[in-house]
């Protein structure tokens, strides 16, 4: 398992070992586009005969839509149709999402554009269609919509009280799932622990906010009867499996090209009513129907995340052992779960990642998922984890604080051992193998304690208050069925890669994950490179078309590298031994005798060069007459992969925040941060460091910044980038980056997630470091985001 | 959203601006630096039919000293503001200002002339030139007219302008060897407009005695908000901590700020008292301030 060759298992320097490109820094092919303007968005596309959709948003959080009148819009120059509820319900079905596996979980139907209420404020309600965006834009501003305004529920903590307004009267209540995991008996350690301390925690709704908003291009051929959409999407084959559903079509007729998208961090791989709305007006019209989100649609329609309300408790005895964790987690998802992964996974995340880092034995948490009047939230960027790192971090330290114990010390205690693995979770997850207690040693090498520790004593004599805060994690990656497929979702587990070689020598792979400027494509450029023998240059990816690349999932939970990058990697593996059997054919050598090396077939003994790949393509494709009748002619390999032994593949690290806070203001200034994690293999070191610092920005955002506020009739006041605040490079530190390498040995590849090791584990680091900073001031905080006011209100001082 | 349709005129002199508004009355925005005009309009906060663009026309330009005043073209950029010698030697408080206003593509279109008719009251201009005790030159077509700023704020993004009528300069009165400044914000990022801030001009004698004191506040009010009873407590009286703490107390008489996103009222409150302290503190010898 896990034998590649790299520089470091043989022994030889990176150098000497020529195409060894797995665990190399080495730039992405796509980055000269992006930054030279030349890459190829969703509305860089403009087709013939192409009209522009603009949609009226509710204006109301919960109100009946009495009557909309669209004579004056369609009177407007430029504009050609107009389409409400009722037009699309009659050529486009409503989904409900639920998955089977949450049991008892609900949720209402929901049209592209609804029937007769409004449930959020900034719902689509009805779209008119114009020549341009402008003209669109006009019609919308001359509809008259009559409405009759509704009581709205906004407030969680008593959507499921008697009188609470019923969202969907049909369901009987707001509640859309509930679970409870438990393991050990939670009251009687507590009742025999040394020390039970608690707090309530809020983790704020904020959202995840792409460079490039949602877009979308639906194009209905009449002549064949084809979809086709060009869509900034995460996951091309799912969305062509939904317009299918949906529009009552055949996957088959149904073609999702995904070319540059801009960011995505979960928010691109949801259902989304204007989308489908554009499909299905598409196939009306007969024309392709262009829809982009401005930034104000954004804020208002794209998924929201992490309302969540938790009240924690911790057990530990006199030596700091950790007896019990007790969680009760609410949270409000809008008006209707968003399909297909649901808005109940984050909710059960956090039942599943509570604690999971430690080793203790007696478990309770429940999570209580309802109905509210605003925008629907649904999987973002480290789904759950942010949160339930945060709960379990924050009662750490409490702990640490009520037994006078340091809170490195704590952790060391606490911490899996390394040695403890395969592992089982109080709540049943199970880990493969996890590095905690060499991610804390490493960490400890990294950050300079002994002197930050004198700095803030120093500090504090001038009225300065900095603190050090820690945060261990667990990651969920690489999913398998279980995560959505068990449930029902038409959502794919495994993923595919074709990889061939042309005439030239020069190598193609086509895969099913996606790319939104993570850098996908780099590493599964290296990686082929790397399995077939090749210089990087000679490879060329291709990802996002449902027409051409094999059937697979995309990219999201941390997947790309660890499922679609083993595909890509077997099938390269593949080539080059087909290339081999053609070569010895040739040479009229043993296969076995051979290898490539950057493009030249070499004998494997001496490294003599033999054959350049591109003579070989020559003669295969072009004088295929020569060789032997018998050989076999495809220079082409498809593998797919998927996960067997784990339903995830765990990843682990440690996060260690410096930061300052102005006791006067409240104002908080992060210093310094590092992050050490264990995503198994490394592919690029480059980009796995920037997957963290900007997971580590997108979770100190989380946490200081960015934050969705509506005011008390359910309108949303974040509606611009100027109120929406999220972090910017002035506000954020240095953050140094370790890594510990322990492969998945589900894989060759042996690579987990990176993506969202970052954001999982930063906010928590922040606010313990943040009441670090505060302990001699007799201050505490456990509500995101922590704001000057929320700091200053701590502190007594307003 | 998309700009809503209008048309769009450069102008090269002032009685081609008043011609224009002659031609389309209400229907006429002038456009400078475009740095909230441009922002209403894609909001279709804003129909304009006809945008007139300013830019170009001389009269509206330029900085020099006349008269024993500083003469700030209207047009003047946020980012020219910020490099220019004569306001680093005459009116430092603007100068310094610059690096708190938005982020440096913004300071390379705003002018401080739109920053001052559109009022914002988090807005750090308004304030610095109240607290320079700044003179206004508004033209028409009906000719020109001087407003001294503390008149010229009336109300939220409220003043003083009458229809048709523009900012062509700012006149700021040249200091005395004993005038002092300092402006002061709390932000939450770099670039934001404040949660709290503060412009301060004052004159120190020899013995640190105050006299004409003005501390004007923003991000806290429906404009610049003039702190007449925190003035008041500072006036006369040595700067010191005492006084600072008179000044400090004396604001809750000053200012009734509106909550708003970052916070209630009493954090506003709290923060331009912070803000008033570390603003005077600045004028203190190293000394008094370390004790």
């Amino acid at each position: 398992m896990n034998e590649i060759p790299t520089p470091e298992n043989i022994g030889l320097s990176r150098e000497d070992l020529p195409n060894s490109y797995i665990g190399r820094s080495v730039p992405r092919p796509n980055l000269p586009k992006l930054v030279q303007g030349l890459a190829s968005y969703t509305d860089d596309v403009t087709l013939p005969r192409m009209v522009h959709a603009a949609f009226l948003r509710s204006p109301h959080a919960h109100a009946r839509i009495v009557k909309v009148d669209s004579a004056a819009a369609l009177a407007v120059p430029g504009v050609l149709r107009v389409f409400t509820g009722a037009d699309l319900a009659k050529v486009c079905d409503p989904w409900v999402a639920t998955l089977d596996h949450l049991k008892g979980m609900k949720s209402a139907p929901q049209h592209p554009l609804p029937l007769e209420r409004a449930t959020w404020q900034g719902e689509p309600v009805v779209a008119v269609i114009a020549e341009s965006r402008a003209a669109a834009e006009d019609g919308v501003a001359a509809l008259a919509v009559e409405w009759e305004p509704l009581p709205a529920q906004l407030d969680m903590e008593t959507a499921l009280a008697p009188g609470a307004v019923l969202i969907h009267p049909a369901l009987g209540d707001n509640l859309v799932f509930t679970r409870t995991a438990t393991k050990g008996d939670v009251e009687a350690a507590m009742a025999a622990a040394h020390k039970v301390v608690e707090a309530t925690f809020v983790t704020g709704r904020h959202t995840g906010v792409t460079l490039e908003p949602r877009s979308i291009i639906a194009d209905y051929n009449r002549a064949d009867g084809t979809l086709t959409a060009h869509h900034s999407t995460q996951a091309p084959h799912m969305m062509q499996g939904v317009f299918a559903k949906q529009l009552r079509m055949e996957e088959g007729q149904v073609r999702v090209i995904c070319k540059d998208v801009g960011g995505s961090f979960g928010i691109k791989v949801h259902v989304y009513p204007d989308e489908v709305a554009v499909a299905a007006i598409a196939k009306v019209m007969g024309r392709p129907v262009k829809f982009v989100a401005d930034r104000f649609e954004s804020f208002v329609s794209d998924i929201h995340a992490r309302d969540h309300r938790l009240k924690g408790r911790i057990a530990v005895d006199a030596e700091g052992k950790i007896l019990a964790f007790d969680i009760d987690d609410l949270t409000g998802i809008g008006p209707y779960s968003v399909y297909p992964r649901t808005s109940a996974v984050e909710g059960n995340q956090v039942v599943n990642l509570c604690g999971g880092p430690y080793d203790f034995a007696n478990y309770r948490c429940t999570t209580t998922v309802v109905l509210q009047n605003k925008t629907p939230t649904c999987q973002y960027r480290a789904v759950g984890h942010p949160i339930a790192t945060a709960v379990t971090e924050g009662l750490v330290d409490l702990a640490a604080e009520a037994l006078g114990m340091d809170p490195i010390e704590i952790r060391r205690r606490n911490l899996i051992r390394d040695d403890a693995y395969p592992y089982t979770s109080p709540p049943g997850m199970r880990f493969e193998g996890l590095s905690h207690h060499a991610a804390l040693e490493k960490l400890l090498a990294m950050v300079p304690v002994a002197k930050i520790r004198a700095d803030q004593e120093a500090q504090r004599k001038k009225g300065v208050y900095r603190g050090l805060g820690f945060a261990s994690f667990i990651e969920l990656t690489n999913p398998s069925p279980f995560m959505y497929g068990l449930g029902g979702a038409r959502i794919s587990a495994q993923d595919g890669a074709t990889v061939r070689m042309d005439p030239d020598g020069s190598v193609v792979v086509l895969s099913g994950v996606t790319e939104q400027g993570q850098g996908t494509e780099g590493i599964l450029r290296q990686i082929v490179a790397h399995g077939v023998g090749v210089a990087l240059e000679r490879v060329k990816v291709v990802t996002g078309d449902t027409q051409t690349t094999p059937y697979g999932g995309g990219t999201w939970a941390c997947r790309g590298a660890g499922i679609g990058g083993e595909a890509a990697l077997q099938s390269a593996i593949a080539l080059k031994q087909q290339i081999l059997v053609v070569a010895g054919a040739m040479l009229q050598a043993a296969p076995e005798s051979l290898d490539i090396v950057l493009g030249q077939v070499v004998d494997k003994a001496t490294g003599r060069e033999r054959m350049p790949l591109g003579e070989l393509g020559r003669i295969l494709y072009f004088r295929g007459d020569t060789l032997p009748k018998d050989l076999p002619r495809e220079l082409v390999q498809t593998r797919h992969f998927i996960t067997k032994e784990y339903p995830f593949a765990f990843t682990n690290g440690i996060q260690a925040c410096w930061a300052e806070v102005d006791a006067e203001t409240g104002l908080v200034t992060v210093l310094e941060h590092w992050c050490v994690e264990d995503c198994g293999r490394v592919i690029n070191p480059l980009l796995v460091d920037e997957q963290v610092r900007g997971g580590i920005v997108q979770g100190l955002g989380g946490a200081l910044y960015e934050h969705c506020v509506y005011d008390g009739q359910g309108n949303l006041l974040t509606t611009t980038m100027a109120d929406y605040l999220v972090p910017m490079s002035a506000e954020m530190p240095d953050i140094h980056v370790g890594h510990v390498e322990t492969p998945t040995r589900e894989s060759l590849l042996g690579a987990k997630g990176a993506g969202e090791a970052g954001t999982a584990g930063a906010p928590a680091a922040l606010m313990n470091a943040i009441n670090d900073a505060l302990r001699p001031l007799g201050a505490r905080v456990t509500e995101q985001p922590f704001t000057p006011a929320c700091i200053l209100q701590a502190l007594g001082k307003i | 959203m998309k700009w809503p349709a209008f048309a769009y005129v450069r102008a090269s002199t002032l009685d081609e601006v008043w011609r224009l508004q002659a031609q389309h009355g209400e229907g006429a925005r002038v456009l400078a630096g475009g740095q909230t005009l441009l922002a209403t309009l894609a909001f279709r906060l804003s129909e304009p039919d006809v945008l007139v663009d300013i830019t170009r026309i001389a009269a509206l330009r330029g900085i020099s000293v006349q008269g024993g005043r500083l003469r700030i073209g209207a047009l003047t950029r946020h980012a020219e503001l910020g490099r220019d010698p004569l306001v680093a030697q005459h009116a430092k408080l603007l100068a310094e200002a610059v690096p708190f206003i938005a982020h440096p593509a913004i300071r390379n279109r705003g002018t401080i002339g739109g920053s001052l008719a559109y009022a914002d009251p988090a807005a750090e201009l308004p304030s610095c030139v109240v607290a320079l005790d700044a003179t206004l030159v508004l033209v028409s077509a009906r000719g020109e007219r001087r407003v001294a700023t503390r008149d010229f704020f009336t109300g939220l993004l409220q003043t003083a302008l009458e229809p048709g009528e523009l900012i062509a300069a700012i006149e700021v009165p040249l200091p005395d060897a004993s005038r002092r400044s300092a402006i002061v914000e709390v932000a939450r990022r770099s670039g934001d407009y404040a949660m709290a801030g503060l412009a301060v001009a004052l004159s120190l004698d020899t013995g640190m005695r105050v006299s004409a004191p003005r501390l004007v506040y923003f991000g806290v009010g429906n404009g610049p908000v003039s702190a007449a009873r925190a003035a008041a407590a500072l006036e006369g009286r040595a700067l010191g901590a005492e006084s600072i703490a008179a000044a400090q107390a004396a604001l809750a008489g000053d200012l009734d700020p509106p909550a708003d996103l970052h916070g209630p009222p009493a954090m506003k409150l709290h923060l331009a008292r912070v803000l008033t302290a570390r603003a005077l503190q600045r004028f203190l010898p190293a000394t008094e301030i370390a004790a």
